[in-house]
């Protein structure tokens, strides 16, 4: 079926069925990425989905994409690549110094990091707006980098610092920025994709009820494993219900820790749950960030349009393991040494290069630049100072009082022990 | 209006009970709900407390003191104008009123919009406010609670009702994960201000599912506040101070309460979310309740006050935290603490408040703290055995006279 995506110059010069995960031969292999149009109306026309489909709106897709670049055969200008670039760059020293920084023993806990999926994060987060949201899990270094937040404020927080985005109070897995929508870095599966909801919740009460000019969309991201569990089916349900702006992203890279997606899930295609509730469902290959990016539009745009959620489904893989304190035994190596083949940052880079986007030198100084940018988080990190104890009862509660009236009758949070943090609550 | 804040006692308030019909119950417990009237009178900001205290909310207006115990016909007479109505119609009308008042405020839950509410709470609120901001969720109770968060944190006040409490066990991971953490987590970047609401408590054989008192299972989640209301004075305002407070709270109400009624204030007024209520001064004994348990206290109040007991009874109506200044003075007061609550008894709010009682006032203590809970039982459905998990008027008035020899 052609869509707006055959259409394109793909990294990898092949359409994604080549490029499909190894499958049993007993299982069919995922469609090349088509996108099921929206169905306006509602479940009643669920058995005829297929065809329905094939009524979408992709056709006017097709001709945003040509009225945009009426010339230019490629999916991306220079400035626009170099900013791809940089951003996937980004995620990738950053990680590597994490990983370094930890086995230096200058951050704890659970570390999980992102290498292999930064074209899910480029290739999403790059099309948003400042006043868009983005909600992640535990794996959110590099959304919240790609969202804006700073290499030292996310590294500062790594190191449990005071001046890390969360005061050191969040920690790796609780990655939160206001001033960016950064929503959060969750640490349960799932428990974020129900807050993403209320996020695009707000944007259509405020443009529905309050009447404001609001087309923030929300963009979840979670994992294969997250699409298992209740809190997903709930949220595809009342966002598909209430036609909600949002955009679930799916970062299937096959693993839950030891859990291969194959042995947990009956129906591993978890983009044929969208149409499932109502909204389409897309597959893209998560490993080239153009594509991601091309879905990535199309989503934003309907979210925009106020037509509702879309739930995508991108094939990605992480090169380390689940957390930094997994051996990463079970996967094999030669299904690790076929993913490493399709890095989304050589991709890029060939097809900067190949296309004349780019030269090698500009790429280096990029690489450089974001050298110096993570060594110069880390010596930030690095000199910024411990929360101190007055930090320990501040932010428990938005308004102190909620600590409540102590015998004497004044206010815990009156209590001048309270800002030095030692006050009885 | 200006909102009037009134701290302490229920100064302007009408008696609780006046005219209180038991007939009028939802469910009608088997014992003879009070006739009983609640003492009006208020603690006097200047009377016997420290003048350095600070806080304006405590001593804010004047507090209508007025007799030791009300009689019928002096109800009306000091209260004045007000107007009469059903605790659940006194929660719609605070939700109203703030809803009125702030376009951010919006109601979610399931059948809180055409249906009107499973206990009329929301009734006639989606006409007026329309399907969103009155908004019918699908039955997922994780979800919507989690969508609520995300709307809080986003610039919306959303009010979650769980149509039953219990329900709300579905909700725990988003209530203490986020409700309760998010805002320490993100380093205060983000506030929560949530309401979330419903009625739970034993109602009349409703089976054990349906009766649950999760007060118990919330209070150790840091970075949420929980109130009961029990009558429909304190239930409208402290329905309004939820609202606009930042904090997330968790109003419990009683399955069995909302057809209580009273006369309240038709000016404006807000209750103290972390100030208890006395519901009756005395000199021998401090009995704190909360909720329903408020009433089979004041029952067993007139049989001890009959045999010549003087009970000072305190609605601690803040769950978490505890009000330990109004606790403290009547514990310093009068020597014994008898703590009557719904709740199990295990890890229940009374054991809490027993805890912190001999914490902070072990030296004012003549007899050790007692509590009377609910039986460790999953409520039975047959009504004698359902009678005899929650405590009745007879066990406490049993109890104080233990206390008090």
């Amino acid at each position: 079926m052609a869509t707006a995506f055959s259409a394109t110059l793909p990294l990898h010069g092949s359409s994604s069925q080549e490029n499909r995960l190894l499958l049993p031969p007993t299982r069919l292999p995922p469609p090349p990425s088509s996108f099921l149009g929206s169905t306006r109306s509602l479940p009643f026309r669920r058995l005829n989905h297929a065809h329905a489909a094939r009524r979408s709106p992709v056709v006017a897709v097709q001709e945003i994409v040509k009225e945009k670049k009426p010339t230019n055969p490629l999916l991306i200008t220079k400035e626009e690549g170099l900013v791809l670039y940089e951003d996937m760059i980004l995620g990738r020293s950053f990680e590597d110094m994490c990983a370094q920084m930890y086995y230096r023993g200058k951050m704890f806990g659970f570390v999980h990091l992102y290498n292999g999926q930064e074209a899910v994060s480029t290739g999403f987060i790059k099309l948003l707006t400042k006043s868009d949201s983005v909600v992640s899990t535990y794996r959110d270094h590099v959304h919240a980098l790609s969202k804006g937040v700073s290499a030292r404020a996310v590294m500062s927080e790594l190191f449990g610092k005071v001046t890390g985005c969360c005061r050191g109070q969040g920690g790796s897995m609780h990655m939160f920025s206001k001033e960016h929508n950064m929503l959060g870095g969750f640490a349960f599966i799932g428990e974020g994709i129900p807050v993403a909801t209320g996020a695009a919740f707000t944007s259509k009460y405020k443009r529905e009820v309050l009447k404001q000019d609001c087309d923030d969309v929300t963009v979840a991201f979670f994992g294969d494993g997250t699409c298992n569990n209740g809190q997903f089916y709930e949220c595809l349900n009342m966002a598909a219900l209430y036609k909600l702006p949002i955009i679930f992203v799916v970062e299937n890279n096959l693993w839950a820790i030891g859990m291969s997606h194959l042995r947990s899930t009956s129906d591993p295609e978890i983009w044929k749950k969208g149409p499932a509730f109502g909204m389409p469902g897309v597959h893209v290959d998560g490993m080239d960030v153009l594509k991601v990016r091309e879905v990535a539009k199309e989503a934003v745009i309907r979210a925009r349009r106020g037509e509702g959620p879309t739930l995508v489904e991108c094939e990605t893989y992480r090169f380390r393991g689940h957390s930094l304190a997994d051996p990463d035994e079970l996967r094999d190596a030669a299904e690790k040494a076929k993913y490493a083949a399709r890095d989304p940052i050589t991709a890029l880079k060939k097809y900067l290069i190949e296309n004349k986007l780019a030269k090698e030198g500009e790429l280096k100084t990029i690489e450089k630049k974001i050298d110096e940018l993570v060594e110069e988080a880390v010596e930030f990190a690095d000199a910024s100072p411990q929360p101190g104890r007055s930090q320990l009862l501040e932010n428990v509660f938005a308004d102190p009082k909620g600590f409540g009236i102590g015998p004497d009758g004044r206010y815990r949070c009156e209590d001048p022990k309270f800002t030095e943090g030692t006050a009885q609550v | 209006m200006a909102a009037r804040i009134h701290g302490g006692a229920g100064a302007g308030a009408a008696t609780a009970l006046s005219t209180f019909n038991p007939k009028k119950l939802v469910a009608p417990s088997r014992t003879n709900l009070p006739a009983a009237r609640s003492s009006k009178r208020c603690i006097v900001a200047g009377g016997g407390s420290d003048a350095s205290k600070s806080l304006s909310v405590r001593h804010s207006q004047k507090l209508i003191a007025s007799a030791a115990v009300a009689t019928k016909a002096e109800t009306s007479a000091t209260t004045g104008t007000g107007h009469e109505l059903l605790l659940f119609e006194a929660l719609q009308e605070g939700l109203e009123e703030e809803m009125d008042r702030d376009p951010h405020v919006c109601v979610m839950g399931e059948d809180v919009g055409h249906y009107g509410g499973s206990y009329k709470v929301t009734k006639g609120l989606a006409d007026k406010f329309g399907d969103l901001r009155v908004l019918d969720t699908p039955i997922c109770e994780n979800a919507f609670t989690g969508m609520g968060i995300g709307a809080a944190m986003t610039g919306l006040r959303p009010v979650i009702e769980g149509m039953n409490m219990g329900f709300l066990l579905l909700a725990f991971n988003q209530i203490s994960n986020n409700c309760g953490m998010l805002h320490y987590t993100s380093g205060g970047q983000f506030t929560i201000p949530v309401v979330i609401r419903g009625p739970g408590g034993v109602g009349r054989q409703l089976g054990a599912e349906h009766s649950q008192r999760l007060e118990s299972y919330f209070q150790s989640i840091p970075g949420i506040q929980m109130v009961a209301c029990s009558t429909p004075y304190n239930a409208k305002g402290l329905m309004k101070a939820a609202i606009r407070s930042e904090n997330p709270v968790i109003l419990f109400e009683h399955v069995l309460l909302y057809n209580l009624k009273e006369k309240i204030p038709d000016e404006e007024y807000i209750c103290n979310l972390e100030e208890a209520e006395m519901v009756r001064p005395g000199e021998h004994i401090t009995i704190l309740t909360y909720s329903r348990m408020r009433y089979h206290v004041m029952q067993a109040a007139k049989t001890l006050v009959n045999k010549g007991y003087d009970p000072e009874v305190i609605d601690i109506r803040s769950l978490k935290p505890f009000d330990l200044y109004t606790i403290g003075n009547s514990v310093k007061k009068t020597h014994r603490v008898l703590i009557v609550e719904e709740c199990m008894r295990t890890g229940g709010i009374g054991a809490s408040l027993t805890a912190a009682i001999n914490e902070n006032f072990h030296d004012y203590l003549d007899a050790p703290v007692m509590c009377l809970s609910s039986q460790d039982v999953p409520t039975p459905y047959a009504g004698t055995l359902e009678e005899w998990t929650v405590v009745q008027p007879a066990q406490i008035v049993t109890a104080v006279e233990q206390l008090c020899q």
